[in-house]
């Protein structure tokens, strides 16, 4: 939290990094704010001007192609100077060590800094180095806010609420930062969350995060009104998580059978990129009236707006909210 | 003897019997009524009131009726090994024992990794129609202990619980993924405890006997370690261990430990372990190598105590067929293992025998506790379950001649054992299967 009077006295943080601690009141002014993008990005003139003359710095350290032009449209969409940092380019490969960047980077005076990093931590460790705003976009197997706002905005859109939802999150949790962002987001508005893994998968003690944890699919999805797959990275099997891709997708993979025993109606999420055949099907994943997948993305673009929006002019208490 | 699948069964009694069965506590004066392949009546004093006489008797002479025995650990030789055993071979030698269930352990050639071999070992074991086979899925893919096996489709396949047989899993996280995996569908993991590296080149136990006859020792600790281990893994994952073939008092002690800690561990051992010592390989005699080794003269006391005392869950047989060209070899060039289908009940018989359990208690330990151990219905006279059934004489002697054996291979530890304890008769699915000199 910043001191004195920010611009979004709703939003009164310095940066996004993480979902867990927010009110309840924070997370629906984030997802008002975003609602408020939807429409305009689906206008021919999509420009606004908020954040002119701003500077946003996208530093990935992790590879991504979704995340990252997301985060690119929408600071481009808002009017500010957009640039991209991947480590391919970046003084990391020379031995710079990730505080040498972060303070690299300040001298050049950004506004804000969207961090991905595959370190869980990180990004925390350089927000504490900088000056501007920082928005996690994704640490390791810690959190990734804005992917678990879209998520929210996507299901509040579809079913006009959270609370009370009764939602299956699936698959990796155990390496998942979607998956702790989601948990904590959803636990917060009042929505029932399980998680639904073989136990290997599982963190341990994760029933303490406030969830349910369910290791037979079937009985897990039985009364839900979403169902959230996860990416599985086949990689996982040498570190014997699972034995095989066949087994898994038996097991753990959701098809037209297994999404039986959820609601009727219940609804297909996937943060991307998807593994056909592995954890989800394709003809589930491409349902046209239940699969949100497509509508996930979308959502994307205005939440990361609203973020880079409030927290760029949450630097400047003096700038008028309404522009 | 072939058995004839199609043959019309009708109703048989078993009349005249002592009826055994350690589930309901019945020890007395009985029968067993069985229709086709089920058994549709049992209890004390069931034929007291006159035969039934609509049915088929047969007169058990005040012999014994028990359940047929569950032997939870087997090794059948198919497929691979056929010049060892084959499930035929191993059949006759099952039924000729008692035995009407067993669980044979996945080292076939090729091994119990994938559905199909379950497929086809319990395919063929069903058209012989004699003991009832169950085969164990392997843990770790080849038997490696590196990377896992599908457990869940070999489940989904019929192997009914998991084991890399007499390979160790030395990788203390392959053990603890395993654990934790099979976990998540409620099945159980169960293991060989013998460190390969602390067993070295060992070849039976070590102490003053491998010094005198200048063999290479395994120390009882390759053992006991794995079993402290295993147990601490058990901890982490909350997932189910059995502890096979459990040979030293120490192992003993770690094991009641834990369960008084209330961890989900359970453990066996096989008859040599608490009926032989080390001494029974006197002059380098290959039929008494095995895995584990025979220890010495106070674990076996301590194996008998365990047993008696309930730290041990059941006994398996271990029953590990070696043809002559893998024992007729200088002694640590032999292949460990024993026979031990046919010794199974009157070994164990010797625990009651000896004053130690009850006759219904030693029964116990190889009918209703092997069964519920693997989630088995087998191993009680239960009205509407298969008519499995034993008949036997408790206190009538035999001895053990390795070359009258049914198994193809003859390498019984027990060679030349004066016993008691003799089968007349077994039934599986109402079949008789096995009549005493027939």
């Amino acid at each position: 939290m910043i001191s004195g009077d920010t611009a979004f006295s709703d939003f009164p943080h310095r940066h996004l990094l993480g979902i867990e601690g927010l009110t309840p009141a924070e997370i629906s002014f984030l997802l008002d704010r975003s609602e408020t993008y939807v429409e305009q990005n689906r206008q021919p003139d999509k420009k606004k001007s908020v954040l002119r003359g701003r500077t946003v710095i996208n530093l990935f350290f992790e590879a991504s192609t979704r995340t990252r032009t997301s985060f690119e449209l929408a600071g481009k969409r808002l009017g500010g100077d957009v640039i991209n940092m991947t480590v391919d380019s970046s003084s990391i490969k020379k031995g710079e060590t990730l505080v040498d960047t972060a303070m690299t980077l300040n001298a050049m005076h950004p506004d804000v800094l969207v961090v991905r990093h595959a370190d869980s931590g990180a990004v925390k460790l350089l927000s504490e180095k900088v000056n501007c705003a920082v928005i996690n976009a994704g640490d390791g197997s810690h959190e990734h806010p804005t992917q678990a706002l879209l998520d929210a905005l996507t299901i509040r859109r579809r079913l006009g609420r959270l609370a009370g939802l009764q939602v299956a999150i699936c698959g990796d949790i155990l390496h998942s930062r979607v998956a702790r962002s989601n948990i904590h987001l959803l636990t917060t508005m009042g929505a029932r969350v399980r998680l639904i893994a073989p136990k290997t998968l599982i963190p341990y003690g994760a029933e303490r995060l406030g969830v349910e944890v369910f290791h037979d699919m079937a009985e897990g999805l039985k009364d839900c009104d979403i169902v959230m797959m996860l990416r599985l990275q086949q990689e996982r099997m040498k570190s014997n998580y699972f034995p095989s891709v066949r087994e898994y997708f038996t097991h753990f993979g959701l098809d037209y059978d297994m999404l039986a025993h959820a609601k009727p109606d219940a609804l297909i999420m996937h943060p991307g990129p998807m593994n056909r055949g592995v954890e989800i099907d394709s003809e589930v994943a491409d349902d046209f009236y239940r699969s949100v997948i497509r509508e996930q993305v979308e959502m994307g673009v205005a939440v990361r707006m609203a973020a880079l929006e409030i927290l760029a002019l949450n630097l400047d208490p003096a700038l008028d909210t309404n522009l | 003897m072939a058995v004839k699948l199609d043959e019309p069964l009708g109703r048989v009694a078993y009349v005249n019997a002592r009826i055994l069965d350690p589930a309901e506590g019945w020890d007395g004066k009985g029968g067993v009524l069985t229709d086709g392949e089920a058994i549709v009546d049992a209890g004390l004093g069931l034929f007291d009131g006159g035969l039934p006489e609509d049915a088929k008797i047969v007169d058990c002479g005040g012999a014994c009726i028990a359940p047929g025995l569950v032997d939870i650990r087997a090794h059948l030789g198919e497929p691979g090994e056929e010049q060892k055993e084959t499930l035929a071979t191993a059949g006759r030698a099952a039924t000729a024992g008692g035995v009407t269930s067993l669980l044979c352990q996945p080292d076939t050639e090729p091994c119990i990794d994938d559905m199909s071999v379950v497929e086809f070992v319990a395919r063929r074991a069903r058209q012989l129609g004699l003991t009832k086979v169950y085969p164990y899925g392997a843990v770790t893919k080849d038997l490696k202990g590196k990377e896992l096996a599908e457990i869940a489709l070999l489940r989904d396949a019929g192997a009914v619980a998991f084991t890399d047989g007499t390979h160790t899993i030395s990788d203390p996280q392959v053990l603890r993924q395993a654990l934790s995996y099979a976990a998540t569908f409620g099945l159980l993991i169960c293991h060989h405890p013998q460190d390969p590296s602390l067993a070295h080149d060992g070849v039976m136990n070590m102490g003053e006997n491998a010094t005198r006859l200048g063999l290479a020792g395994i120390p009882r600790e390759a053992e006991i370690i794995v079993v402290e281990r295993d147990i601490r893994l058990v901890e982490l994952t909350g997932g189910r261990l059995h502890i096979a073939n459990v040979s030293t008092s120490d192992s003993i002690d770690v094991i009641r430990r834990a369960k008084e800690r209330g961890i989900n561990v359970t453990c066996d051992t096989a008859p040599p372990y608490f009926a032989l010592n080390e001494h029974a390989i006197g002059d380098y005699r290959t039929f008494a190598k095995l895995s584990p080794p025979l220890r010495g003269e106070e674990d076996r006391q301590a194996m008998v105590q365990a047993i008696a005392d309930g730290v041990v869950d059941c006994i398996a047989s271990d029953h590990t067929p070696q043809d002559e060209e893998s024992k007729r070899l200088p002694f640590a060039q032999a292949a460990s293992g024993g026979v031990g289908l046919e010794t199974l009940l009157p070994i164990t018989l010797e625990l009651y025998h000896n004053g130690h359990l009850s006759l219904l208690a030693a029964l116990d330990l190889i009918t209703r506790k092997p069964a519920d151990l693997m989630g088995m219905t087998a191993g009680r006279l239960r009205v509407g379950a298969p008519a499995d059934l034993v008949v036997f004489e408790p206190d009538r002697s035999w001895k053990v001649d390795a070359d009258a054996l049914n198994s193809k291979s003859k390498n019984s530890p027990f060679d030349g054992r004066p016993v008691q304890g003799l089968v007349l008769r077994t039934v599986i699915d109402g079949r008789t299967v096995h009549t005493h000199g027939a």
